[in-house]
């Protein structure tokens, strides 16, 4: 009788070949599977869920064009005010499929950092950048890269030094 | 109370600021034991998400226990130690009845294609954090799950995103027996998804990233094959080459818009702003995986256009699944996976560093200094518990 390759080592299962790999095929089965199928009705909750109340608060929510209302629930943190507020008062004109909505939030975070040295300075708060920047853990961790970083400031400092007294 | 505070790209710091209070009668106060850097926060940090605004705390990932309840909670009570999916959702709209929790309707204002998150911005809803030391916490009846007593509490602060959002990226790929899946991205998302393919039964499971130490990691960890996608030519060419030409069976985005590979789209997207980031790994993604195969996609990307090659998953037959994880409908399973030994989502944390120094912590993930993989922050006043 001739015993063939395939008869002495006959292919092993998936499950055989990945015995090694702790929970191998667990969730094979989709009834194992939590979102299986996609949409799932009704929703597995431990218990009935009413509507929510509609939340009230003085803050100025900005609302998408695409709603009909404001949502029962949102958050009030940080409501829009100076040049940056006003942009994002303007981007909420355009619906989320205008690429203009989207820019001038872009925009207006850009002004917002610049409002935000501001608000900085005029509490007597001077930034302390370095550390803000996560410089300790840069120094810690990576010396050559602040080494290198370092020597590119003094450069650029260096250099526009010389450009002023040039214009001098 | 002491909270992170985003000042403007790359930089943050810890400052003090107002505690939360209740502002709905569905709300809770929640003292917060363990919140998490996520790799999408570095989106918010680099400033690429619109609607960021300067005083915002981040922080969709955290812990911590019930401070206060408001009059309509009925469910959650005081001391209750809990964990709070990233997610804000009411569970009773249009989307949550379907069990699509990522995709409340009723908790965002700002925007109808995104549900409510905290501490991601404006576009999501406008919610603080838990990178403090208390949050606001809406919905409070519907959302927190109370931590098991057997659960260590960082295996719980991972199950608020991390590995609910890996495990929904290997499940959305709908993964067979024996299916060859190729994750782009070692960091905690592709991780978790590479360990979840091997429970869905995949045959194969490789993970693509440029990082030596998290590929070393993911290689330990997950038991899988690694590629770095610097040491080859072209990666999708290269995923065909080890798939005896046809390519896999499933490709999964675990990046985002920030993703290293191309010069052209890391100027494009990330330098110039003129799309919603680099959208390399969706290329990779498209062009890699096989005809009639599934693509799945988890990594964050902004809402402003992309350009992704549509004609090519047309032509070739694709599946394109996405979607944030809707956290809350994954955790029985997870919590049994984890009791039952099968995953220890806690390995995944390099670091834990002290809220006070945010800053640091910051640079230290975005930079992937230190072999940093999974950054914790652990608030003072829960530094003692």
């Amino acid at each position: 009788m001739i015993i063939t390759d395939a008869q002495q080592n006959p292919p092993r299962s998936q499950a055989e070949r990945h015995a090694h790999i702790v929970g191998w095929g667990a969730d094979l089965d989709h009834a194992h599977r939590p979102a299986y199928p996609m949409e799932r009705t009704p929703p597995r909750l431990p218990h009935a869920v009413p509507p929510p109340e509609q939340q009230h608060s003085h803050a100025d929510v900005l609302v998408s064009s695409e709603r009909p209302r404001i949502t029962p629930v949102y958050g009030t943190t940080l409501p829009p005010k100076g040049l940056s507020g006003w942009l994002r008062r303007q981007a909420f004109r355009h619906s989320e499929n205008d690429l203009r909505h989207w820019m001038m939030l872009l925009l207006a975070d850009r002004v917002n950092v610049g409002e935000g040295l501001i608000d900085d300075l005029s509490r007597g708060h001077v930034p302390n950048l370095y550390a803000e920047m996560g410089g300790r853990a840069e120094l810690r961790h990576n010396p050559m890269g602040a080494a290198r970083k370092a020597a590119i400031g003094i450069a650029a400092l260096a250099l526009i030094a010389v450009a002023l007294k040039r214009r001098r | 109370m002491l909270a992170m505070n985003y000042r403007g790209p790359y930089r943050v710091r810890a400052a003090h600021k107002a505690e939360p209070e209740i502002e709905h009668p569905g709300d809770a106060i929640v003292r917060v034991t363990r919140s998490c850097i996520c790799g999408s926060d570095l989106h918010l940090y680099h400033g690429l998400v619109p609607d960021t605004r300067v005083g915002t705390t981040f922080g969709h990932e955290f812990t911590g226990v019930v401070e206060a309840v408001g009059p309509a909670v009925e469910h959650l009570k005081p001391g209750q130690h809990v964990l709070v999916p990233f997610n804000i959702f009411c569970g009773n709209c249009y989307f949550c009845q379907k069990e699509l929790y990522s995709n409340c309707h009723d908790t965002n204002p700002s925007a109808t294609a995104v549900g409510g998150i905290y501490g991601y911005s404006h576009t999501t809803g406008g919610y603080d954090g838990g990178q403090a030391e208390y949050v606001r916490v809406p919905m409070a009846d519907i959302g927190p799950t109370v931590i098991p007593p057997d659960l260590d509490v960082d295996d719980a602060v991972l199950l608020t995103d991390a590995l609910p959002t890996g495990y929904q990226a290997a499940e959305m790929g709908d993964i067979e027996e024996g299916d060859t899946v190729v994750i782009f991205g070692a960091g905690p998302i592709g991780i978790f998804a590479a360990k979840s393919a091997w429970l869905l039964g995949a045959g194969r499971v490789i993970v693509v990233d440029h990082v030596e130490y998290r590929l070393d990691f993911v290689r330990r960890y997950a038991q899988c094959e690694v590629v770095d996608f610097k040491q080859v030519g072209d990666m999708a060419v290269h995923i065909k080459k080890m798939t005896d030409g046809l390519g896999a069976d499933v490709c999964i985005d675990c990046v985002g818009c920030e993703a290293a590979g191309s010069f052209a789209h890391t100027l494009l997207g990330v330098k110039l702003k003129l799309q919603g980031g680099a959208a390399i790994v969706l290329h990779w993604c498209i062009n890699a995986v096989r005809k009639g195969g599934r693509v799945s996609i988890v990594g964050v990307y902004g809402p402003t256009f992309n350009a992704v090659p549509i004609g090519n998953a047309i032509n070739k037959g694709l599946t394109l699944r996405m979607n944030q994880a809707s956290v809350k409908r994954h955790l029985p399973r997870l919590i049994e996976h984890i009791q039952a030994g099968r995953i220890r989502p806690s390995d995944v944390i390099t670091h834990r560093i002290d809220l006070r120094d945010v800053a640091d912590a910051y640079h230290l993930f975005s930079s992937k200094l230190d072999n940093c993989i999974k950054t914790v922050l652990v608030p003072p006043s829960a530094l003692a518990a």
